[in-house]
């Protein structure tokens, strides 16, 4: 676990300054620039039990247990809803309804045609359910009303298919009233690695969302998971001439579209991730829709600290805006020493594809 | 309660009666102790928190600053954790506190280089993510004190409230030589426009009433004021035994409301020139002018029987018109809602009392020439009076 640079989660101390076109004097926790316009104070990831730089290489690739009786493996992964306040951006909290206490849910990963068992229980107050997008029989759409339908507090489910096709997926809970469960929390990435493989890469799980903590049907903190300006303040720490890959998912709710805009840099863009070969090549934006979702690849082309956002200038304001930090070889432990991270980090973002049981299992 | 009435001597209490009073101050005490300590058996009825607060005031102090005034008029503490200029999150100080208490005020001041003569959205959110605009309507540098701006304002006082009441008092040679029809017909002229002054003061209180924090129960606050000072002054009047107010003692009591009236005037000027909303200017200034010369005939119409003399003149005209350079210079300068409120509503009080008054002239003027209580004479000077002040009016209403 990190704790944030510096950890003032309640008032932030007046801090003297200047204006006009005198620079500031940083404000306590923000190290990197000398920006205001962003959230003031940092957020305390260890009450809200996740940190979204955590979540960009926390996979849940689930449990073997045992194969299919054509020889796939079988993968369990466990699920459960309940009720939680998070604190989305500093000093703002908000009554959150999550899988697994967290939000967004475990960034479910396995390999295709892998056999998925995903035993789903729900804790909380109202009834959910888990919609995986991807092919799978009706039965297990996870829709109310439909078959199984809502899953009622106290009961559990298990929703069970093939994953099939490879890509960047998502799943959210589709109970009535859809916008309210999704918007307060109920989704997470889902991603299936193709059984050719992709390049290896310093891979990153990024599901851009929104809070509407006033509940006027309208946002006031958006963000890349979860926690608006985090990445402002902590800019993610990547090498130059390395490959990158994104898995971008976009399930904010209200607003009909968001995108992605990464500064000085061009990428290739795999729409759905379910192709092996770039659906756009060299953009540096692209648009997503409300379940919409791909993958990025681009390599960092000189040291320094590059923004990105979604060009929708009102969202980057209002929380989606970050930093990336490319530096050399040599500087990589300083930078991530300097967001709070370790190897461990850095070694779980280098290896983020589902590990291949070809050895036993 | 097992005490036994004692029989007090009339005229005088014993400890022991003030001890019975005492009694359910005590128990009062006791229930108050029992709530706080465990809740008085209402767990249930424990609902989410409630935050409200309200911005009292913005200003733009220099360019790249907006401070918001915040006050806590809500039933419990709140916390501003963020505060969001025209839809973004900006970097802010709190002073004292992000926090607030009930009743407990704080200033945000934002770095934001907000543009000239442009709008900007004020919204601070709370940590429960409620959230609570404002707005600059048009961005001006918000004037500070100076010998300049002062004078500048002061001017603007004169020629709104001074000037126009100076000069509608230069009718009182013709008045002195009106016959007695005509001079009901002029008092009863000031009737009317004290009427439509007593409306309008009346708007203009709940005006700012309405934006009142809470707990000040703005309207109800209006309503009281005016009551209790029309009460003082006909209070007042009534201890001089049956004898009559004097003509110029009416004057001066006119000079008096009507001079409330023109403070409530300025502060709505020098508060419009503060937000920014001097554009106006000139015109709106032309407007009050011929606005407010009715006034001046109000004023003297009581003393045309006999001539109080210049130096009483010119005090009436002070004190008539002189307020609008006060409310202007406050207005401009220092802002005060609840201040403001109270005024109008003294204002309020003060012009019914003299619309009492000079009725009361006009119906016995008219009973004198032998006209009935209503005629189309006082009739038809009310309507004027009324008419003018509200056609008047058209050049400073937007």
């Amino acid at each position: 676990m990190s704790a944030s640079p510096t950890s003032t989660p309640t008032a932030p101390t007046p801090v003297p300054h200047t204006v006009g076109d005198q620079a500031l004097t940083p404000m306590p926790g923000m190290t990197h620039s000398s920006m205001r316009e962003m959230l003031v104070g940092a957020v305390d990831h260890s009450q809200n039990g996740f940190d979204p730089m955590q979540m960009l290489v926390d996979w849940d690739y689930g449990t073997l247990a045992g194969e299919t009786q054509d020889g796939r493996p079988i993968r369990k992964y466990g699920v459960s809803a309940g009720d939680i306040e998070i604190e989305i951006a500093p000093g703002i909290f908000f009554p959150a309804w999550a899988y697994n206490g967290r939000v967004p849910g475990p960034s479910i990963r396995c390999n295709e045609n892998d056999h998925l068992r995903i035993d789903f229980a729900n804790f909380g107050t109202h009834p959910h359910t888990m919609h995986f997008h991807g092919f799978h029989r009706a039965e297990m759409d996870g829709v109310e009303g439909e078959y199984r339908g809502a899953i009622n507090p106290g009961e559990s489910f298990t929703y069970e298919f093939d994953a099939d096709p490879f890509g960047c997926h998502l799943y959210h809970c589709h109970a009535a009233p859809l916008k309210r469960h999704i918007h307060k929390g109920m989704y997470g990435a889902f991603v299936i690695d193709p059984l050719a493989g992709r390049a290896p890469a310093r891979e990153f799980m990024m599901i851009m969302n929104a809070f509407d903590t006033n509940f006027d049907g309208g946002n006031e903190v958006y963000a890349v998971n979860t926690v608006g300006h985090e990445f402002m303040r902590r800019p993610i720490p990547i090498k130059v001439g390395e490959l990158v890959r994104i898995y971008l998912v976009n399930i904010v709710e209200f607003d009909l579209i968001n995108s992605f805009h990464l500064h000085a840099h061009f990428f290739n863009y795999y729409d759905t991730g379910t192709t092996l070969e770039p659906t756009l090549r060299m953009v540096d934006t692209i648009m997503q829709a409300q379940g919409q979702r791909g993958i990025l690849e681009f390599r960092p082309r000189y040291p320094g600290r590059y923004m990105f956002h979604a060009h929708v200038s009102e969202f980057a304001e209002l929380g989606w805006m970050g930093f990336f930090n490319a530096v050399s070889e040599a500087d990589y432990p300083a930078a991530l020493a300097e967001v709070g991270l370790d190897e461990e980090w850095d070694f779980k973002s280098l290896n983020g594809a589902t590990p291949r049981e070809t050895e036993g299992s | 309660m097992t005490t036994q009435p004692t029989p007090a001597p009339i005229g005088r209490l014993s400890g022991t009666v003030w001890l019975l009073a005492l009694v359910p101050f005590i128990l009062l005490g006791v229930v108050l102790a029992y709530i706080v300590a465990t809740g008085g058996g209402l767990t249930e009825l424990a609902g989410p928190p409630i935050e409200k607060i309200s911005i009292t005031r913005i200003t733009l102090p220099q360019p790249g600053m907006i401070q918001v005034e915040v006050i806590n008029d809500g039933p419990q503490e709140v916390t501003i954790p963020q505060v969001l200029i025209d839809d973004a999150y900006y970097y802010f100080t709190a002073e004292p506190s992000t926090t607030i208490p009930r009743l407990g005020r704080a200033t945000f001041t934002i770095p934001y280089p907000w543009v000239e003569e442009e709008t900007h959205a004020v919204v601070l959110i709370t940590s429960l993510g409620a959230t609570f605009d404002g707005e600059v309507a048009v961005a001006v540098e918000t004037p500070a004190p100076s010998f300049n701006l002062f004078t500048q304002f002061g001017l603007v006082g004169l020629y709104v409230g001074v000037v126009p009441v100076g000069l509608g008092m230069l009718w009182y040679p013709f008045l002195r030589r009106i016959g007695a029809r005509a001079m009901i017909f002029i008092l009863a002229l000031t009737v009317g426009l004290l009427v439509y002054l007593a409306i309008g003061t009346w708007l203009d209180a709940n005006e700012f009433a309405l934006e009142l924090p809470a707990f000040w129960q703005g309207v109800p606050l209006v309503i009281f004021i005016a009551l209790l000072t029309l009460g003082v002054l006909l209070a007042v009047g009534s201890v001089r035994k049956g004898q009559e107010t004097s003509p110029l003692g009416i004057a001066y009591h006119i000079a008096m409301g009507i001079g409330l009236h023109n403070l409530g005037e300025g502060l709505a000027i020098g508060a419009a020139f503060a937000l920014g909303e001097a554009a106006l200017g000139t015109f709106l200034i032309l407007g009050f002018t011929l606005h407010n010369i009715t006034e001046g005939v109000g004023i003297v119409a009581p003393v045309v029987r006999k001539n109080p003399g210049l130096r009483h003149f010119l005090l009436l005209a002070l004190i008539a018109g002189g307020p609008a350079i006060l409310g202007t210079w406050i207005g401009g300068f220092a802002f005060n809602p609840v201040l403001a409120t109270i005024f109008l509503a003294i204002g309020v009080g003060a012009i019914l009392q003299v619309v009492w008054e000079v009725g009361k002239l006009v119906v016995r003027d008219s009973a004198k020439v032998g006209l009935p209580f209503v005629n189309w004479v006082n009739l038809g000077g009310v309507v004027v009076g009324i008419a003018l002040m509200y056609f008047t009016a058209f050049f400073v209403k937007f």
